[in-house]
């Protein structure tokens, strides 16, 4: 991996009240990698997402972008600076159409100072725009699809359209929070390419999934969380067969299937 | 046929289709539909300063279109915006006292303490409801609502800003025909205009805040920064409103703070329509009026007018606007299940 990573997570702690939601978190994100974040329930995966975006204050600790301190920073100021995020719960804009949903990250600073597009797409509006990303993100151009309303659309599209808001600010880093979960197995056999064509654009991903098997065809490490504390970082599949993250996820049929398979 | 068999089908009509985009330049007809609506109610209300009689009425339209823009401004923050806002009066009376001052002080005419009280007021309003812009639904509304109560008991402890008599003096407007085609203009220009800011990108972005302020700021946006925009601009309206007062009444008091400014407004707004924009307009022709007959009453003024307002909310919670424009633009029919 190369000498400089992108995002540097330096010991985070975060405590809610007595509760430690995190202990000492530190890990590497390289660019151009996956980091997958997996764990029990509880153990404090979308805190660490949180902490680095700057949407809840951290107890301790520190977050480099670049180099950069972002610990202090407020989250509209991480996000322009380039880390993206979805949401878990997913929340779009519901009153609006899909293809107007992505209207409004394009008209953030970062968007257009990236863009490239003075105002707007080739047309010169960002509608146009907005819908180029939602075919990209897999809503079919030509359908009527693009311009439902937000509320009326199903889970899988609404996934998609938390990616594509990520994606209209032109970000460096993805952090997805749990992308795949609520996703039949074809909307999710359908997702993987496009999160694959995302780390060829030159995207960093973190990606902070329940759908192991899914998670680990995409990502490139590993890092498992328990109980706000990282227990072990590495390869895939040696993740998978050291001894503490199977107590960890004692009784999950889910890994036994996984080292089955492996 | 049994009612449980049967359910109401509402289908757009088929002029409201023809009528989208681009495709109403089709004919006169496609283009009547959509101008029709507009057309009577620009030309209904310009003409009513001439058809009204008296004196007396026609001053009534006048203070309508005031609490109109009041309305305006409160159905903006609060429905594209989603900042509730009890804070009508403050920016009344902020923009009241402002060109009162601006005329007795400075000696500047009308025509330029209205432009300055607006922009002026609209940033002082601003900046100090910048503190409270982080809270969201109920708790920005009892905020909002303790601005006016306490600016007026700052004036009348301190006994600044001439204290309970007010200001005296204040330049009129050159005659009665100004006074009311210039509120009545500016109050239609600015209902399209914040009709026409609904629809645009910075629209969009407010309506975001207001649908979900966590992605806004995921989208690297200040939550902050755009809901004073919207506080600056819907402030500025409320401000455009006091100062007109001033010059109409020749006076300015800490009954400008009074709570009517803010209560009104909103009352006209979920009888017209919430989020219609014109809906709360028309609310404020149908409630100024009514509580001006309803003086003959006397004591029982308010009675009368809570039972209009139950009744409204009971019959029509919807608002007259969404009513209508249902109506308008798409029929009901029952059919068979």
């Amino acid at each position: 991996m190369t000498s400089q990573p992108l995002l540097r997570v330096q010991a985070v702690s975060k405590t809610f009240g007595a509760i430690r939601a995190l202990n000492g978190v530190s890990f590497d994100l390289h660019p151009g990698e996956i980091l997958g974040i997996i764990g029990p329930n509880g153990s404090g995966k979308t805190t660490v997402v949180n902490c680095i975006t700057g949407f809840i204050k951290k107890t301790s600790g520190k977050v480099f972008f670049r180099g950069m301190d972002i610990s202090s920073k407020p989250p509209h100021k991480i996000a322009d600076m380039g880390v993206a995020r979805t949401f878990q719960i997913m929340r779009p804009y519901y009153s609006l159409p899909a293809y107007k949903n992505l209207v409004i990250p394009l008209f953030s600073p970062r968007a257009k100072r990236t863009g490239g597009w003075r105002g707007g797409g080739r047309l010169g509006d960002r509608n146009t725009v907005g819908i180029d990303i939602l075919e990209e993100i897999g809503f079919e151009r030509d359908s009527f699809v693009p311009y439902k309303l937000a509320a009326t659309l199903p889970t899988g599209y609404l996934k998609r359209l938390e990616l594509a808001r990520c994606l209209a600010l032109k970000p460096e880093i993805i952090i997805c929070d749990e992308i795949f979960s609520g996703l039949s197995m074809s909307e999710i056999a359908s997702m993987v390419p496009l999160i694959e064509r995302l780390q060829m654009d030159g995207i960093t991903l973190i990606m902070i999934e329940h759908r192991l098997r899914e998670l680990f065809r995409v990502a490139n490490r590993v890092m498992v969380l328990n109980f706000g504390e990282k227990l072990i970082e590495g390869a895939p599949d040696e993740v998978m067969a050291d001894e503490r993250v199977k107590a960890a996820y004692f009784g999950s049929e889910e890994i036994e299937e996984v080292m089955c398979h492996a | 046929m049994s009612s449980e068999q049967r359910r109401k089908e509402r289908i757009d009509r088929g002029i409201k289709v023809r009528s989208e985009g681009i495709y109403a330049l089709m004919s006169i007809r496609e283009l009547s539909y959509l101008i029709l609506p507009r057309l009577i109610l620009i030309a209904g209300l310009l003409v009513l300063p001439m058809a009204l009689p008296g004196m007396y009425w026609q001053r009534v339209l006048t203070i309508t279109c005031i609490y109109a823009l009041l309305a305006i401004s409160f159905d903006f923050l609060a429905h594209h915006v989603g900042l509730v806002s009890l804070g009508g009066a403050f920016f009344v009376g902020t923009g009241g006292y402002l060109a009162a001052i601006l005329n007795t002080t400075f000696g500047f005419p009308p025509w330029l303490t209205i432009p300055l009280a607006t922009l002026a007021g609209g940033a002082v309003c601003t900046v100090l409801l910048w503190p409270c812009l982080p809270l969201r639904g109920v708790y920005f509304a009892i905020i909002s609502l303790m601005y006016p109560l306490f600016m007026a008991r700052v004036i009348e402890a301190l006994d600044i800003l001439g204290g309970t008599d007010g200001i005296m003096g204040i330049d009129s407007f050159t005659n009665r025909r100004v006074e009311q085609y210039f509120i009545l203009g500016v109050m239609l220009i600015i209902l399209f205009a914040v009709r026409r800011l609904s629809t645009t990108d910075l629209g969009l972005v407010l309506r975001g805040v207001k649908d979900n302020d966590q992605a806004i700021r995921a989208s690297g946006m200040s939550v902050t920064y755009y809901k004073s925009v919207a506080v600056f601009i819907a402030s500025s309206m409320g401000c455009l409103g006091g100062a007109c007062l001033v010059h109409i009444y020749m006076w300015s008091g800490i009954s400008q703070f009074a709570l009517d400014f803010s209560i009104l407004p909103i009352a006209a707004t979920i009888i017209g329509g919430a989020g219609t924009l014109v809906g709360p307009v028309l609310g404020c022709l149908i409630l100024v009026p009514i509580s001006e007959l309803l003086r003959d009453f006397g004591t029982l003024r308010i009675v009368f007018y809570c039972l209009i307002l139950v009744a409204f909310i009971i019959f029509r919670s919807e608002g007259l606007m969404v009513f209508g424009s249902r109506k308008y633009q798409q029929f009901e029919r029952w059919t068979r299940i």
